[in-house]
C-alpha cells in the first residue's frame, strides 16, 4: 500500500489513542482539560530520549520506552492533578491551559538542561520504530481499557462524578479519587500516543505540542460525541483524513482555504448537531452487554 | 438503551453525509492532481508554508519557484523534459511537512523537491527525502541538522543558504573588529530555530574574540512588547545589540529601542533583508548593519533581471527568502540538465558537484555537507537604503 | 531604583492594554458563562480598522477610535446572533467549540490575500513620539495616551454598569437570567449589548496596541487574548475590577520576570502565578464562590 496513506493511517490511529485519553478525561470524567497536548509531548520526549540513548533498535526496548513515556505523563498528571482537580470546570480549563503553556516553555528550553532534547531546534535522530502492528495494538488496548472500565462499577463512579458531583459525594463516592483516576489514565494514553508519534515522524519540535494541538483534540472528541468511544474513534480518523484530503483536493492557488473551510465546517457542525456525530450511540463491540 | 426517533434521524443525516464526502475526498486523491502537459516530464515538488504563521514567506517562496520553473519551461524544459510541478502546503508544521513530502514522493512520484522554508519543517522533509533517495534542496533553512544530523550526512539533502554558524561568526567578527565593540547584548526568539541558532553562535564567537556578552535575552514568537528587555539592555550599557530575527520583529524592536533612547548599534543577519524593513522600522533602523548574500546595489545582470521579473509578475520587490529559493530552484534545474535525466541519483550527484554556479545571491560551490561555500556582504542602512560595505569570504 | 521604576512603568503599559481586552472576556463570561475565544480576534479587527483609517483615510485620532468601536461592536453583535445565540440552550461545550471555530475563521479568513493579507503591516503613528525625562525615568506620550484612554474607558464602564438602567439589567441577567426575564428585562438585548460593549473596549484596545507596538497581522490577537483571559480569571471571572487587577498583575509579573530573572520564563511565570492564586482562591481574587443548590 502506498507509503503516504500508510503514514496517514498510522497518524490517525495515534491521534485516536490520544483522543480516547481526552475522551476519558473530559467525556467521561467531565474534567475540562485544555492541556492534553502537553502530556502527549511529555510522553513523546521521554520515549524518544530513552530510546535514543539506551534502546537502539530493539523492539523490546521500544515497548519499554513507550510504557515509560506513558508512565511519565501519568506521573506528571498526578502531580498536576493534586492541586488542580479541586477546581471547578472553567477554572480547571484555564489551569490546564496554563500548564500546557508552561510545558511548551519547558520544551522550548529543554536543550539548556538536556541537550539531546533539542529545544526549539528540534530533536532529531529518533529511530523509526512505529509500525502498523504497534499502532493497531495500542489502539485496541486503549479501546478495551476504556470499554471495560466504563462498563464496570469504577466507570459508573466516574460517570456519576460527571453527572452530579454533589449527589455522588452524598452516595459515598470519593469524587477526587475517581477524578484523579480518570485524569491520570487519560494522560497516560496521551503519553503512549506521543511515544508512537515520535518514532513515526522521527523528529520532535515543541510546536507539535502547543495549545492549538490541544484544541484539535478537543474538537475531535466534541465532534464525535462527548463520552462516546466510537465517536472519538471515527472523528479522529475523519479529522486526519479531512485535513489531508483537503490538502490533496484543493488546487494550489486555493490551499490557504483549507483553514478557512475547516472552522466553517466546525461551526456548521456545532450549529446543526451539538451533541456530536454519534451522540450516545456506540459501535456494537463497544456497547455494554445487554444494551441496545 | 432506548433511544428514540430524533436522535436516530439526526445521526442518520450526518452519517449519510459523512461517508460520501469522505469518499469524494479519497477519490480525489488517487488520480492525483497536477498541472502538466503530456510527454516525458520532470516532476518537481515544492513544499512551502502557504497557510499559517509564516504564510507571507511561504508565498514569496512559491512565487520565486514559479518564476524559475516558467523560465525553464519557456526554454523548452530541462534535459529535454517539460517540468511538471506539485506545490504542497505545510503550514510551517513539522508533521504536515513530513506528510507533504510523503505525498509528493509516494503519491505524485516527484523526482526532486524544493523546500521547505523553516528548519523545523525542513528537517523532517530531509529525513524522508534521504530515506526515499530523492534529491531535495532548501533555499532558506539554516539549521545545520538539515544536512548533517547525529554525525551522519544526509547526502540527498542540499541547501542554498548559509548555516547559522557562518553568519553568527561573521557578525561577531564585524562587531569586534570594525565596530570595536567591547560589550554586546543579544535578543532572540526562543521558539525560532533560525534566531536561536545564530544567537548562540554569535554569543560564543563574540566571547571567543574577547568581547563580553552583557545580556542574552529571549522573547516569544508572539511578543510585541520589548520594553522590559530593552530597558534591561540599556541598563547593561551594551555597545552593540544583536537582533537575529526576521525583518518584521527587528523593525518592531528597533522602533522601541529608539523610543527607549538606546545608544547601542544595531546588528543582524540576513533575516533583516527585506524592502519592508525600513517601512516597519522607519528611521529607528538607520545606521544598522547586517550580513546578506548580495547587495541590491549590485549591478550584476542576474540581480537586476530577477528584481525586474519579480516586480513585473507580482508587483513587489522580492525578499531574501524568495531570492534564495529562486537560486535553489535554478541550481536544481542546472543539476537536472547536467544529469540529463530524471534519475534521482544522477541529479544528486550533479548537485553535489556543483561549482561556481552564478546565482542572484552569489557564486555557489557545494561543499561536502551539501552546504554552499559563498561569500557574504555586510550592508548598512543609510538614508533608508541598503548600502554595501564590505565582502566577507568564508 | 531608576531601573525598577522604569520597569514598573513598562509593566503598567502592558497591564493597561491587557485590561481593555480582559474586560470584554469577563463581562461576556459573567453574563452567558461563555469563554469567548473569538474576543482576541475582535481586538485584532480593531487594530486593523485603526490601520486603515489612519493610513488610508488619515482621519483624526478621535474618529479612528470611534470607527474601531463601531466596527468591533457590529462584528461582535453579529457573531453573537449568528453563532452563539442558537446554541444558548445546547451543552456549553458546543458554544465553546463554536467560539473556537469563529476565532480560527476570523484569523485565517482575514489572512487571505483578498482580505487583509498574510503580511505583518506597519501601523502608522498618528502623532510623533515625545519623551519626557523625569529624575532619570523615561516616559513617552504613547504611554501617557494609553494610561489616559484606558482610565477614561474604565470610568465610562463603571458609569454604564452602575449608573444606568442597562447596567442594572446587565447585572441582573448575570445574576439570574431567568428571573431577570420574568421581571421584564429583554434578556436577548442585554446579552447583545454586553457583547457589544466588550467589543467596543477591545476595539479601543486594538488601536492603542497598534500605536504602542506598531505592527499588526491577522494572528496578533491570539496571545494577548489568551493572556487577557487569564488575567480575567485571575481577578475572578465575571468581576470587572477583578479583570483590571488581574491584567495589571499579569503585566507586572511578565515585566518583572524579564527585568530581574530571565525573559525565557516570562510566559510560564504568568501561568504559575495563576495556578498559585487559584489554589488559594479557587474562583479568582475577587471571585464570588457560587453556591450550588442541590
Amino acid at each position: 500500500m502506498n507509503p503516504y496513506w500508510v503514514q496517514i493511517l498510522m497518524l490517525a490511529c495515534i491521534v485516536a489513542i490520544s483522543a480516547q485519553g481526552l475522551n476519558i478525561i473530559y467525556g467521561y470524567a467531565g474534567l475540562f482539560s485544555l492541556g492534553h497536548a502537553a502530556f502527549y509531548g511529555i510522553g513523546a520526549y521521554t520515549a524518544a530520549y530513552l530510546m535514543k540513548l539506551y534502546g537502539g533498535q530493539s523492539q523490546a526496548a521500544f515497548l519499554a520506552a513507550l510504557l515509560a513515556g506513558g508512565g511519565a505523563s501519568a506521573a506528571v498528571a498526578y502531580l498536576i492533578g493534586l492541586p488542580t482537580l479541586r477546581l471547578t470546570s472553567d477554572y480547571l480549563g484555564i489551569a490546564t491551559l496554563g500548564f500546557g503553556i508552561i510545558m511548551k516553555v519547558v520544551f522550548d528550553n529543554a536543550d539548556s538542561f538536556l541537550p539531546e532534547l533539542g529545544g526549539a531546534r528540534g530533536m532529531t535522530g529518533i529511530a523509526k520504530m512505529t509500525t502498523i502492528p504497534w499502532v493497531i495494538f495500542f489502539l485496541l488496548v486503549s479501546l478495551l481499557v476504556v470499554r471495560n472500565t466504563i462498563h464496570s462499577s469504577y466507570g459508573r463512579a466516574i460517570l456519576s462524578v460527571r453527572e452530579d458531583e454533589i449527589a455522588a459525594e452524598t452516595m459515598g463516592i470519593d469524587t477526587f479519587q475517581y477524578k484523579m483516576v480518570g485524569f491520570v489514565t487519560g494522560c497516560a494514553f496521551a503519553g503512549v500516543a506521543g511515544g508512537l508519534y515520535a518514532h513515526l515522524y522521527t523528529f520532535l519540535h515543541p510546536s507539535n505540542f502547543d495549545f492549538f494541538k490541544s484544541i484539535d483534540l478537543l474538537i475531535i472528541i466534541v465532534l464525535g460525541g462527548l463520552g462516546n468511544m466510537s465517536g472519538t474513534l471515527v472523528a479522529s480518523f475523519g479529522w486526519i483524513f479531512l485535513l489531508e484530503g483537503l490538502r490533496v483536493v484543493l488546487p494550489p492557488g486555493y490551499v490557504e482555504l483549507r483553514w478557512v473551510l475547516i472552522p466553517v465546517l466546525l461551526i456548521v457542525a456545532m450549529l446543526l448537531r451539538p451533541q456530536g456525530i454519534f451522540g450516545a450511540h456506540e459501535f456494537p463491540f463497544l456497547r455494554e452487554k445487554g444494551t441496545r | 438503551m432506548l433511544r428514540k426517533s430524533h436522535t436516530e434521524k439526526g445521526k442518520l443525516v450526518k452519517r449519510n453525509l459523512f461517508i460520501p464526502v469522505l469518499a469524494v475526498l479519497l477519490a480525489g486523491v488517487f488520480p492525483g492532481c497536477s498541472k502538466s502537459p503530456v510527454g516525458k516530464e520532470m516532476k518537481i515538488g515544492l513544499i512551502t508554508p502557504l497557510s499559517g504563521d509564516v504564510k507571507t514567506f511561504g508565498e514569496s517562496v512559491k512565487n520565486a519557484f514559479e518564476i524559475a520553473i516558467e523560465e525553464a519551461n519557456a526554454k523548452g524544459g530541462v534535459a529535454g523534459m517539460k517540468i511538471a510541478t506539485f506545490i504542497v502546503d505545510d503550514r510551517n508544521d513539522p508533521t504536515e511537512a513530513s506528510n507533504a513530502a510523503n505525498l509528493l514522493i509516494n503519491q505524485h512520484g516527484v523526482k526532486a523537491i524544493v523546500g521547505s522554508v523553516t528548519s523545523k519543517a525542513t528537517i523532517p522533509v530531509s529525513d524522508l527525502a534521504q530515506s526515499s533517495r530523492i534529491p531535495t534542496i532548501t533555499g532558506t533553512a539554516t539549521n545545520p541538522k538539515v544536512t548533517v544530523a547525529d554525525g551522519k550526512r544526509k547526502d540527498f539533502m542540499f541547501r542554498a543558504c548559509y548555516t547559522d554558524s557562518f553568519q553568527g561568526t561573521v557578525m561577531a567578527k564585524f562587531s569586534r573588529d570594525e565596530l570595536k565593540a567591547a560589550t554586546a547584548a543579544i535578543l532572540y526568539d526562543v521558539s525560532n530555530d533560525y534566531s536561536k541558532g545564530i544567537a548562540e553562535v554569535f554569543r560564543d564567537s563574540f566571547a571567543r574574540m574577547g568581547g563580553e556578552v552583557v545580556a542574552y535575552e529571549s522573547y516569544g514568537k508572539d511578543d510585541v512588547d520589548f520594553s522590559a528587555l530593552l530597558t534591561k539592555v540599556k541598563a547593561a550599557k551594551a555597545d552593540v545589540l544583536f537582533l537575529p530575527d526576521y525583518y518584521n520583529k527587528v523593525g518592531l524592536i528597533a522602533k522601541q529601542a529608539k523610543e527607549k533612547e538606546l545608544k547601542a548599534k544595531l546588528v543582524g543577519p540576513d533575516g533583516w533583508d527585506s524592502p519592508e524593513l525600513v517601512k516597519v522600522a522607519g528611521d529607528a533602523i538607520e545606521g544598522g548593519y547586517f550580513s546578506n548574500h548580495y547587495s541590491p546595489e549590485d549591478t550584476r545582470p542576474e540581480v537586476v533581471n530577477w528584481v525586474k521579473k519579480y516586480r513585473e509578475k507580482f508587483g513587489q520587490t522580492p525578499d531574501a527568502l524568495g531570492t534564495l529559493v529562486y537560486d535553489a530552484t535554478n541550481m536544481l534545474l542546472e543539476a537536472i540538465q547536467e544529469a540529463g535525466s530524471d534519475d534521482p541519483v544522477k541529479i544528486r550527484d550533479a548537485l553535489a558537484s556543483l561549482k561556481g554556479f552564478e546565482g542572484v545571491t552569489g557564486k555557489f560551490t557545494m561543499d561536502e555537507n551539501g552546504d554552499p561555500i559563498k561569500s557574504a556582504v555586510i550592508i548598512q542602512i543609510r538614508d533608508g537604503k541598503q548600502k554595501f560595505l564590505q565582502v566577507v569570504n568564508p | 531604583m531608576d531601573y525598577f521604576v522604569q520597569q514598573v512603568i513598562n509593566g503598567l503599559q502592558l497591564g493597561f492594554v491587557y485590561a481593555l481586552i480582559a474586560l470584554g472576556y469577563t463581562m461576556v463570561y459573567g453574563i452567558v458563562r461563555l469563554i469567548n475565544f473569538a474576543h482576541g480576534d475582535v481586538f485584532m479587527i480593531g487594530a486593523f480598522i485603526g490601520l486603515y483609517t489612519i493610513e488610508r483615510f488619515q482621519w483624526p485620532l478621535a474618529a479612528v477610535f470611534v470607527s474601531a468601536v463601531v466596527g468591533c461592536t457590529v462584528l461582535a453583535v453579529l457573531i453573537e446572533q449568528l453563532a452563539y445565540r442558537p446554541l444558548r440552550h445546547a451543552p456549553k461545550i458546543a458554544s465553546l467549540i463554536t467560539a473556537i471555530g469563529v476565532s480560527l475563521f476570523l484569523e485565517y479568513f482575514t489572512s487571505l490575500r483578498q482580505v487583509f493579507g498574510p503580511h505583518y503591516y506597519s501601523f502608522p503613528r498618528p502623532f510623533p513620539v515625545v519623551s519626557w525625562h523625569w529624575y532619570g525615568i523615561l516616559v513617552t506620550n504613547i504611554q501617557a495616551v494609553i494610561f489616559l484612554v484606558t482610565i477614561l474607558c474604565l470610568l465610562l464602564l463603571q458609569f454604564i454598569v452602575f449608573r444606568t438602567k442597562m447596567g442594572r439589567a446587565m447585572r441582573a441577567v448575570s445574576f439570574d437570567y431567568v428571573t431577570a426575564g420574568l421581571m421584564g428585562v429583554n434578556v436577548n438585548m442585554v446579552i447583545s449589548f454586553t457583547f457589544g460593549l466588550g467589543a467596543a473596549l477591545a476595539g479601543v484596545g486594538g488601536v492603542l496596541y497598534g500605536i504602542a507596538y506598531p505592527q499588526v497581522n491577522t494572528f496578533m490577537g491570539f496571545m494577548p487574548g489568551l493572556k487577557a483571559f487569564t488575567a480575567a480569571v485571575l481577578g475572578g471571572i465575571g468581576n470587572i475590577p477583578g479583570a483590571v487587577l488581574g491584567a495589571l498583575i499579569m503585566g507586572q509579573s511578565e515585566t518583572m520576570v524579564s527585568a530581574y530573572l530571565s525573559s525565557t520564563y516570562r510566559d510560564g511565570i504568568a501561568f504559575v502565578i495563576l495556578i498559585l492564586v487559584l489554589l488559594w482562591k479557587p474562583t479568582g481574587i475577587f471571585g464570588t464562590s457560587r453556591t450550588e443548590k442541590v
